[in-house]
């Protein structure tokens, strides 16, 4: 019996197995554009990229500290209650990250106002610890953690970059298309800047990434 | 003719599968099917099933298009030559009016076909003859000194994520050309209201005649100054400020009857949407709360492009409600929301656009509650017979 057990924890670290925990939430198992998760922030903080990085990192961080802290006790919650430990466990990182941002970053985090508070109820986060922390051992939970969390950064960034630099003009905070185009005409497209813009963006990612994996699409 | 049926007829072979050409061959097929009528008719989708095809019908529309058209250059030359108190002839005004509007007509068809074109190869479809009359629509609901790249980056933001997106002519949910105006609109706003936009060259500012403002009847009634609002006949005619083809209602009704005489254009949504606007209208009389409030009905429906967009936007057979009930129900509220939006929110002037557009959205929802209101009925009758049995 006890074999057996020593077996399985000699998987490697960074085994083909784990790293795959890493690398499918930037493609095929997305949780923005394939799971369609997190939307709500994902929609409200990508004005800007610096807001969205921020919200990114945060995001990864809790993703894989409460999947790392719910997987090493998941065996003593009683499945009764799961939801409020895995509530508690998630809300007292969000508040620890939510303190980091407002003693170091201060100027985003009060761009990123509620929406910091809010990754409580991101829904990747409950996805996560319910499909994975709570069936896997720590390790990969962290590691699946961190993937999702990227993964949805990925999708934030991007989105962020391209109402950024049209919507304002701008890449991180810095002016990068020449007064020489604004004189010639050129104005700043106040619809990306706008909440539905951001919807559509996303939509466009969904649309190239479907249309380049077909396994995603579905058979009808 | 003959010599252009017998070239084309040489060199199809070439575009047909096996060919040399084979993946240039929905382009071919859409200059051939252009030229010539085609022997295939429509046999899907949600057009009107009829013997004419899709070309044919689309051709109807332009040439209903037309007098708006020809009436909105005229315009375009007449109010700039009002505004600067130039005193010119028919020519030089229809003439500055045709400088302005024809390069917008380039681009938005140019532009529109181009994304076309390249679905159409990519997918190997037709290329979809929808866009004929939405590149002409474009042109006539945009303000004439908008700069073209504007019109372009709508057309192609419109045909890519109205039709494209959803797979082409005839599974969009929303008109294409309302989507290309309502994203200028969000978009640059700076272009799309204000006095300035309306009218020719106003916006440099310069030379401008004593006593002309460029205020639209829609923006003068919003900051409440009624009495300045244009004579009716003036709004019936249009010899106004406002978007190219949106301005004459007499061109607009003559449209409106090659559209209905044809069976082209549905009179019940015509119909309904006036309706709709005149109850909104008299509902607002009745409670006379601000002076926009108590404009006359007949006022209310000639001024901005409630006509226009009741006559060619409302009436898209793509995103229409399809049922005979629908249609009813669909044009009642697409008039009644466009006056409401108008009078409730000074910063959307023109409701219409927005009124449309959200029927858009609700049109198939219509249509699904009309079918499932008959099925109930019939059942109803069905089970009665049954139980006197």
């Amino acid at each position: 019996m006890s074999d057996v057990k020593v077996k399985k924890e000699k998987d490697p670290w960074f085994s083909p197995k784990n790293l795959s925990l890493l690398k499918k939430p930037f493609n095929i198992e997305n949780p923005v554009t394939v799971q369609v998760l997190g939307i709500c922030s994902a929609l409200a903080v990508t004005v800007q990229m610096k807001p969205a990085i921020v919200m990114a990192l945060s995001v990864t961080i809790v993703t894989a500290f409460s999947n790392l802290i719910i997987a090493l006790i998941r065996d003593s919650i009683p499945s009764r209650i799961r939801i409020i430990v895995q509530l508690v466990v998630v809300a007292a990182l969000v508040i620890i990250v939510d303190q980091i941002l407002k003693a170091y970053v201060y100027d985003v985090s009060k761009k990123l106002s509620v929406f910091v508070g809010l990754i409580i109820t991101n829904c990747i986060l409950m996805g996560r610890l319910e499909a994975f922390a709570m069936a896997n051992k720590p390790w990969p939970s962290f590691i699946d953690g961190i993937g999702n969390g990227l993964g949805y950064g990925i999708i934030l960034v991007t989105v962020a970059f391209f109402r950024e630099l049209l919507g304002s003009g701008k890449f991180y905070g810095m002016k990068v298309i020449p007064d020489a185009f604004y004189k010639a005409g050129y104005v700043d497209n106040g619809l990306m800047i706008l909440p539905p813009m951001a919807l559509m963006t996303i939509g466009i990612i969904i649309w190239i990434q479907r249309w380049k994996k077909p396994e995603l699409q579905e058979k009808n | 003719m003959k010599a252009l049926r017998n070239y084309l007829d040489k060199i199809k072979p070439r575009f047909q599968e096996g060919g040399k050409l084979e993946k240039l061959h929905s382009t071919f097929d859409a200059f051939e099917t252009f030229l010539f009528v085609p022997d295939k008719t429509t046999f899907k989708g949600s057009h009107i099933r009829d013997s004419i095809d899709l070309k044919r019908t689309m051709t109807v529309v332009l040439l209903a298009l037309m007098p708006a058209l020809l009436f909105g250059i005229w315009n375009v030359g007449y109010q700039h030559s009002l505004a600067f108190g130039k005193d010119a002839g028919f020519w030089q005004i229809a003439g500055f009016g045709l400088m302005k509007v024809l390069p917008i007509i380039v681009v938005s068809y140019v532009s529109g076909l181009a994304v076309e074109f390249i679905f159409a190869q990519y997918r190997k479809h037709e290329v979809n003859e929808g866009f004929l009359v939405s590149g002409m629509l474009i042109p006539l609901v945009m303000p004439p000194d908008i700069p073209l790249w504007m019109v372009a980056v709508s057309t192609v933001f419109a045909v890519i994520l109205g039709k494209e997106a959803f797979g082409g002519t005839g599974m969009n949910v929303f008109n294409p050309a309302l989507l290309a105006r309502a994203f200028l609109f969000f978009a640059y706003p700076a272009s799309m209201t204000g006095d300035t936009t309306w009218t020719a060259g106003l916006a440099n500012g310069e030379g401008i005649a004593d006593g002309y403002s460029g205020a639209t009847p829609l923006s003068n009634a919003a900051a409440e100054l009624v009495d300045k609002i244009p004579s009716v006949s003036d709004l019936f005619f249009g010899f106004i400020p406002g978007s190219i083809g949106e301005t004459s209602k007499l061109a607009i009704i003559i449209g409106a009857v090659i559209l209905i005489l044809t069976g082209i254009g549905s009179w019940r949504i015509m119909l309904s949407g006036l309706l709709g606007g005149v109850t909104m209208t008299l509902i607002f009389n009745a409670f006379a709360a601000n002076k926009y409030m108590t404009i006359d009905p007949l006022t209310q429906i000639l001024m901005g492009s409630f006509l226009f967009g009741m006559v060619f936007m409302a009436t898209d057979p793509v995103t229409a409600a399809q049922t005979n009930k629908g249609k009813w129900i669909y044009g009642f509220l697409a008039g009644f929301f466009a006056i409401m939006v108008r009078v409730f929110n000074p910063a959307y002037p023109e409701g219409t656009m927005l009124a449309i557009l959200l029927m858009n959205t609700f049109a198939p929802l219509i249509d699904h509650y009309v079918i499932e209101a008959n099925i109930k009925r019939r059942l109803k009758r069905a089970n009665a017979v049954v139980k006197t049995k």
